[in-house]
C-alpha cells in the first residue's frame, strides 16, 4: 500500500503567557491508502494538536514550527492559504470529538450539509438537498427530510456525531480526520459510530485517522496505531504486533490498562502524570514515569528504530535487536 | 415549544407588567406632595372653592376608585393637560414621539454601523493597531458629554467649516415639513418623494444622529468584539474552517450570525435609553422631541407631563423588552423550538 499523507517531524508550539508549550514536538507517521490509523494517548498528550496541524487550523498563540505534511505528493505546510483552503473539506475532512457543539446552532443541520455541496461542487441548491438526504440516509439517519430540518439541539448526541459524519463525508475526502469520535457517547452508540466509520471507510477506500485515548477502540477497528505520549510518537505499528509485543514501557502500561474479561489479571493504572509540555527537560519525555528509565534516558531524547517490519519504537530501553528473533 | 406559543406566553406577559406600570405611576402621583386641586385654584381660593375642585378632580373617592378612573382615563388616551401648552398631554406626546423616535433611530444606525463592524475587526485583528484604535474610540465614547460632543461637531462642521446646519430643529425653517404619515420626516419625504424635505431633514440630523450615536457605540463594539472572540474559539467555528468555508462566510456567516444574538439585548437597552433619555442633546440641538419636552415641564413644574412622561418610558421599555423577546426567538432555534 502506498503513502496517502506523510508527516515528518511536525512540531507545534504554543507561546503562551507561562511559556512556551511544546505540544507536539518531531511527530513522524505515514498514512496508508484506505487504512485506518489509530492516533492513542492519555487526554493532553497532543493527538488535536496534531489532527489540527495537519489542516492548518492552529491559531495564534500556536504555530507550525516545523516540519513536513505530505498529501497526495504535496507538502501542505507550504501551501498559500488559499490552496490549503481547497485540500480542507474535500481532500482532507474532520469529524470532531463533541458533536453538538461542532455543529452550528442557527443553521438546520441540513443546511450544514447542503452548501459544502454547493460550494465544493457547485451544486443547485436543490441539489445540494437531495445530496444531503442521501447523506444523512448513507450514516444510518432515520426520516433524512425531517431531521435535515432541525437544529444541533434537538437531535441526540449519537445522531449528531452521524451528521458531523456525514458533512465530513460529503465531498468525499481521501482523509477523514476524526478526534475522539465517540467520546460522551453510549457504549453502544459508539459501537454503532466506529461501525459506521469503519464501514463508510471501506466503502469511499478513504484512509481515516481516529484519535482516541482507548486502546479497547484501536483493537476494534484500527489497522495500524500510532503510541503518542508528551507530543510524542513513542511506539508506531500494526495494531496486531502492538499488541503482541508492546515495546515501549509506555504502550506496555497502555496495554496492561485495557480492561480484560479472558484474562486473569487486573487493570493497572498508568503511574504518574502526562508531564508539563512546557519547556520539557532534554531526554526521553517518560522518563519520570518509566520504570526502566536509564541515565542515558535523560540526556538523549531516543531516536525511532524499527523493531519489527511494522513496529518502531522510539526507547532507550526497548530490546530491538533481538526482536525478529522473538517475534 | 412551537414559536406561536413562545409569542403568546411572551404577550401575556406583558399585561400584568403594564398593570404594575400604572399601579407605581399612580402611586408615585398620590404620594407627591402638594395638592393639585390647590394648584388648580389658585394661593387665594376660598377652602369651599378647593374643596369643589376636589370633588369636580374626584380627589374625595376612595382610592381605588381613583385609580380606576385614572386607568379607564389612560386607555381612552387621556393623559392629563398640560398647563403651559393649553393642550392635552396626549397631543403634545403625538407630536414629540416621532421626533425623538427618528433622532433614536438614527443614532442606533450610527452605533450599529459603525460600532459592529469595528468590534468584530477588533476581534478577529485582536491585539494590533486597528483594536487599540478601535477601545479608544470606545473610551473615547463613553468618557465624552454628549454635550460636549455635539458642541465639538457643531464648532467644527457649522462654525468652522459650514457644511452642517444651525441647531434648530428638524428641518430649516423655509422648507416646509413632508405630509405627516409617521411622523418621522425623512420617512414622511421617501413615502411623499419629496426631495427637499428629505435632504433639509437628513441635513439636520446628521449631527444630532452622529453625537448620540457615538455615545452609545462602545459597549456594541466591545460586546460584538467579546463574542467574537469566544465564538471564532467555538466547535463549530474550528468545524467551519476545517469544512474549508470561506474566511468571509466562516466570519461574517457562521460566528457573526451567532454573536449577534446576545447584541440583540444590548440593542434593546440601547434604544430604551437612547427613547428615554436623550434630553441634553435635544436642547443642545433644540430639537423638539420628548427629551426637551419634559425638561421644559420640569422647569415650568408642570404635573401633567412629567407624570406623562414617567409613564411613557416606563411602558416603552416594557415593549421594547417584548420586542427584544421576540427577535430572540426569530434569532435563536435554541428558545424557538425548544
Ligand atoms: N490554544 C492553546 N494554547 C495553549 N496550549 C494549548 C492550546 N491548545 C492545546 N494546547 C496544549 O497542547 C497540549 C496538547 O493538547 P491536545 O492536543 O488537545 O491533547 P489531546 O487531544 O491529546 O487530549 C496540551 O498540553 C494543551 O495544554
Ligand atoms: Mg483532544
Amino acid at each position: 500500500m502506498t503513502d496517502l499523507l506523510e508527516v515528518r517531524d511536525l512540531t507545534v508550539h504554543f507561546d503562551t503567557e507561562a511559556g512556551l508549550v511544546e505540544a507536539v514536538d518531531g511527530v513522524t507517521f505515514n498514512v496508508r491508502s484506505g487504512e485506518i490509523l489509530g492516533v492513542v494517548g492519555e487526554s493532553g498528550s497532543g493527538k488535536s494538536v496534531t489532527a489540527l496541524a495537519l489542516l492548518r487550523l492552529i491559531r495564534p498563540p500556536g504555530r507550525i514550527v516545523q516540519g513536513a505534511v505530505r498529501f497526495e505528493g504535496t507538502d501542505l505546510v507550504g501551501l498559500s492559504e488559499d490552496e490549503m483552503r481547497a485540500v480542507r473539506g474535500t481532500r482532507i475532512a474532520m469529524v470532531f470529538q463533541s458533536p453538538r457543539t461542532a455543529l452550528n446552532p442557527v443553521l438546520t443541520v441540513g443546511r450544514q450539509i447542503s452548501r459544502l455541496f454547493e460550494l465544493h461542487q457547485g451544486a443547485s441548491r436543490a441539489e445540494g438537498r437531495t445530496r444531503t438526504i442521501g447523506m444523512l440516509k448513507l450514516v444510518g439517519i432515520s426520516e433524512p427530510e425531517r431531521r435535515a430540518r432541525q437544529y444541533a439541539h434537538q437531535l441526540s448526541g449519537g445522531m449528531c456525531q452521524r451528521v458531523m459524519i456525514a458533512m465530513a463525508l460529503a465531498t468525499s475526502p481521501r482523509l477523514l480526520l476524526a478526534d475522539e469520535p465517540t467520546t460522551g457517547l453510549d457504549v453502544s452508540i459508539a459501537a454503532q459510530i466506529l461501525e459506521l466509520l469503519r464501514d463508510l471507510g471501506r466503502r469511499t477506500g478513504a484512509s481515516i485517522l481516529l484519535i482516541t485515548h482507548d486502546l479497547g477502540v484501536v483493537a476494534e477497528v484500527c489497522d495500524r496505531v500510532a503510541v503518542m505520549h508528551a507530543g510524542q510518537i513513542v511506539e508506531v505499528g500494526a495494531v496486531r504486533a502492538i499488541f503482541a509485543r508492546p515495546l515501549h514501557p509506555y504502550t506496555q502500561a497502555l496495554v496492561r490498562s485495557i480492561p480484560r474479561i479472558d484474562r486473569d489479571v487486573t487493570m493497572e493504572p498508568i503511574p504518574g502524570m502526562v508531564p508539563s509540555l512546557l519547556a520539557p527537560p532534554p531526554g526521553c519525555r517518560y522518563a519520570d514515569r518509566c520504570p526502566r528509565v536509564l541515565d542515558v534516558c535523560r540526556r538523549d531524547r531516543p531516536a525511532p528504530r524499527a523493531a519489527a517490519p511494522d513496529q518502531e519504537v522510539a526507547c532507550h530501553a526497548a530490546e530491538v535487536e533481538d526482536a525478529p528473533a522473538r517475534g | 415549544m412551537g414559536f406561536g406559543r413562545y409569542v403568546l406566553q411572551r404577550l401575556l406577559l406583558v399585561i400584568p407588567t403594564l398593570f404594575g406600570v400604572t399601579l407605581i405611576a399612580f402611586t408615585l402621583t398620590y404620594l407627591l406632595p402638594g395638592n393639585p386641586a390647590l394648584v388648580k385654584a389658585g394661593a387665594l381660593a376660598t377652602p369651599e372653592h378647593v374643596a369643589e375642585i376636589e370633588r369636580r378632580m374626584g380627589l374625595d373617592r376612595p382610592v381605588p376608585v381613583q385609580y380606576w378612573r385614572y386607568v379607564t382615563g389612560l386607555l381612552r388616551g387621556d393623559l392629563g393637560e398640560s398647563s403651559s401648552t393649553g393642550r392635552p398631554v396626549l397631543e403634545d406626546f403625538r407630536q414629540r414621539i416621532p421626533a425623538t423616535l427618528e433622532l433614536t433611530l438614527a443614532s442606533l444606525i450610527v452605533a450599529v454601523a459603525i460600532g459592529i463592524p469595528f468590534g468584530v475587526l477588533s476581534a478577529v485583528h485582536r491585539d494590533t493597531v486597528l483594536d487599540h484604535l478601535s477601545r479608544l474610540l470606545g473610551v473615547g465614547g463613553v468618557a465624552m458629554p454628549s454635550f460636549w460632543t455635539g458642541l465639538l461637531l457643531l464648532y467644527v462642521f457649522f462654525y468652522l467649516l459650514g457644511v452642517a446646519p444651525a441647531p434648530l430643529g428638524r428641518i430649516a425653517a423655509d422648507v416646509t415639513p413632508p405630509t405627516r404619515i409617521l411622523g418621522l420626516y425623512v420617512v414622511d419625504a421617501l413615502l411623499t418623494a419629496n426631495g427637499t424635505a428629505l435632504v433639509s431633514s437628513l441635513h439636520h440630523l446628521m449631527l444630532p444622529a452622529l453625537t448620540l450615536g457615538f455615545a452609545v457605540m462602545a459597549p456594541l463594539t466591545r460586546m460584538v468584539r467579546a463574542t467574537m472572540l469566544e465564538i471564532l474559539e467555538s466547535d463549530y467555528v474550528t468545524a467551519a474552517w476545517a469544512a474549508g468555508l470561506p474566511r468571509r462566510r466562516v466570519i461574517y456567516g457562521d460566528a457573526l450570525r451567532n454573536a449577534l444574538i446576545p447584541v440583540i439585548t444590548l440593542l434593546g437597552v440601547i434604544f430604551g435609553f437612547l427613547m428615554a433619555g436623550n434630553v441634553v442633546v435635544e436642547m443642545v440641538f433644540a430639537w423638539p422631541g420628548l427629551g426637551h419636552y419634559a425638561v421644559t415641564s420640569l422647569m415650568t413644574k408642570d404635573p401633567g407631563p412629567i407624570q406623562s412622561f414617567v409613564l411613557f418610558v416606563a411602558v416603552m421599555y416594557v415593549l421594547v423588552n417584548l420586542g427584544v423577546d421576540l427577535l430572540y426567538g426569530l434569532a435563536d432555534p435554541r428558545i424557538r423550538l425548544r
